[in-house]
């Protein structure tokens, strides 16, 4: 066998992908196949037939326009209050923490060891209306006397912003954690302040990990229907929600498929708006 | 050595009080987020263990009304959850070894061999981490039906290999990427053939990463709803089971199995720190 990997190197590279990438091909490109196939489809259940159906496609954007709306609006929201509340933290971790740097990371992911659901239902009993949260609020006046934070927007976006936090703050910790403090300390010796030094070195060398952290942040949230289905009511229902009732409750298979390739489509385009968006500022600052 | 440490001491006499309180919130502000911000991602996770010890009065495990050991010693009593841990604990077992097997075999492909079709496969590995959930388990639902295969224990464990790979596959190239090739050249110069220098040298160095990209695929396989709700069937897993709860009130008994799982991924995770720290320190004072 050795031998033969010896006399035959340029097949080795295939014969070491060729498992991984034979089942890649048969259980993600070919369900994906499927699922463009399925979306041009219509007619009714059991009896579907492909038809070139675009009109699935209008159908999604006009008949669900307000969920699409929202899953582009929340998922932003969460990945910039994500961003906002993670990159102090790390900055702490990476530049403040010491020997302890890997312990208070263990921190930061620890959440992720909490199932999904679980972590979703605590923060049911945090924010439930007789909870907390709820209360301190409207001694303060924040919140009217009946008001409350469950069944709100505001419920679903903390949710989401919590739960894929650790996806936002783990790149922008690696990205911080590799600069070199000389640096800092080149700054310092030009006459810079620590803010100027943190604007002008730290903010554009951990620029890569903000854009890693975003992306990973944005498109499970985009997708996410956990959030809104505990923590929200069907008026906060994202994209996810419809895709997941069409498809498990409805079996209104063209339509579930139409949309999924929507959402894809649609986290595509804002991602792309974003990389303009981050190119543009790199350009110019 | 004494001038320096005079130094800072002096100046700040010198302030009036004023600037040394505002010196003082500048240092520490940082600290106190930092503080703040572990609070808040510790809270839900005290909230989950704090429940395991509820004795709720009727079915509903949202008030808190007192303290009892009896959900922990009766982990098994509720219908259908030692079913679902099992389930969820084989089909994570099953999927991690499958996954990180092809997932190793494709990063030593893709970082050690320049050949036809790299960037393609470099892009196939990546797709998978770039879809959102619900379109990977929807398409593979639609697959399933399709071809009129019955969904159950194999379909979810043929996704969750399918979405465990690619995480392998990164977390392997990444260390593959900083390999010191010579140590191999240096076995194969000594007479060791390929395989033999794959087994005494390759895997042994690369046994971290491996063991990184198994124990990260096995949370993550645990972990996973989304995909799991559309391929699973009639098979329960942990989370199925937490979901179906749910919908009408969950059992303190779910919070039980969450926190035993938190605390032996957070034991695993702690050991791993320390064993990790200590070895830095002990090269540190080597050198």
């Amino acid at each position: 066998m050795g031998s033969f990997l010896h006399r035959h190197r340029g097949v080795a590279p295939y014969l070491l992908l060729a498992p991984g990438l034979a089942w890649l091909t048969l259980f993600f490109l070919l369900p994906l196949a499927f699922l463009g196939y399925q979306s041009l489809q219509s007619g009714s259940f059991p009896n579907y037939a492909f038809t070139w159906e675009f009109s699935n496609y209008a159908k999604a954007f006009t008949d669900f326009r307000p969920q699409l709306m929202r899953s582009l609006t929340y998922a932003g929201l969460a990945t910039a209050l994500a961003l906002l509340l993670a990159y102090p933290l790390v900055y702490w971790i990476a530049f403040r923490a010491g020997r302890w740097k890997n312990l208070f990371l263990l921190f930061i992911v620890a959440p992720f060891f909490v199932t999904y659901l679980i972590r979703t239902l605590a923060w049911l009993n945090i924010l439930a209306d007789e909870g907390p949260v709820v209360g301190v609020l409207r001694d303060v006046g924040l919140l009217a006397d009946d008001g409350r934070l469950l069944a709100t927007s505001i419920a679903v976006v903390a949710g989401i912003t919590y739960n894929f936090f650790a996806l936002m703050a783990l790149p922008i910790y690696v990205s911080l954690e590799q600069i070199d403090h000389r640096l800092l300390e080149a700054a310092k010796d030009l006459y810079a302040s620590p803010t100027q030094a943190f604007l002008r070195v730290t903010l554009p060398l951990s620029a890569p990990g903000i854009v890693a952290g975003t992306l990973l942040t944005f498109i499970p949230a985009a997708g996410d229907f956990i959030n809104a289905q505990l923590l929200g009511t069907p008026q906060q229902y994202m994209l996810g929600n419809v895709i997941q009732s069409r498809f498990l409750e409805l079996i209104d298979y063209p339509t579930a498929a139409a949309l999924s390739f929507v959402l894809m489509a649609t986290i595509l385009v804002a991602l792309l708006a974003y990389a303009r968006v981050v190119g543009s500022e790199k350009l110019t600052g | 050595m004494s001038a320096t440490t005079a130094g800072p001491a002096v100046v700040t006499s010198r302030l009036g009080t004023g600037a040394r309180v505002w010196r003082f919130v500048k240092r520490h502000t940082l600290t106190a987020y930092a503080a703040l911000a572990f609070a808040y991602l510790m809270l839900p996770i005290a909230v989950v263990i704090l429940f395991s010890f509820n004795d709720p009065l009727g079915r509903f495990n949202y008030v808190w009304q007192g303290f009892t050991l009896d959900n922990w010693r009766n982990w098994d009593g509720v219908l259908g959850l030692r079913e679902a841990v099992t389930t969820s604990l084989e089909i994570a077992a099953l999927s991690t070894v499958v996954a990180t097997a092809l997932g190793t075999l494709m990063a030593m492909a893709i970082v050690r061999h320049h050949f036809r079709g790299r960037g393609t496969a470099n892009v196939l590995v990546f797709l998978p981490l770039a879809t959102p959930e619900i379109v990977l388990g929807a398409s593979l639902l639609s697959l399933f039906i399709t071809a009129q295969v019955a969904t159950g224990f194999w379909t979810i464990f043929v996704a969750h290999v399918m979405f465990i790979v690619s995480f392998v596959v990164v977390t392997v190239k990444a260390r593959l990427v900083g390999f010191d090739r010579h140590l191999e050249e240096a076995a194969m110069d000594l007479g060791a053939d390929e395989l033999t220098t794959f087994r005494k040298i390759t895997l042994p160095l690369l046994a971290p990463a491996i063991l990184a990209g198994a124990l990260l695929g096995f949370a993550i396989s645990i972990d996973d709803f989304v995909i799991t709700y559309f391929v699973a069937g009639p098979t329960q897993t942990f989370p199925l089971f937490v979901w179906g709860a749910a919908r009408v009130a969950v059992p303190p008994q779910v919070n039980v199995i969450a926190s035993a799982i938190f605390l032996i991924a957070v034991t695993i995770a702690v050991v791993n720190v320390i064993i990790a720290s200590l070895r830095a320190g002990r090269r540190q004072q080597g050198a």
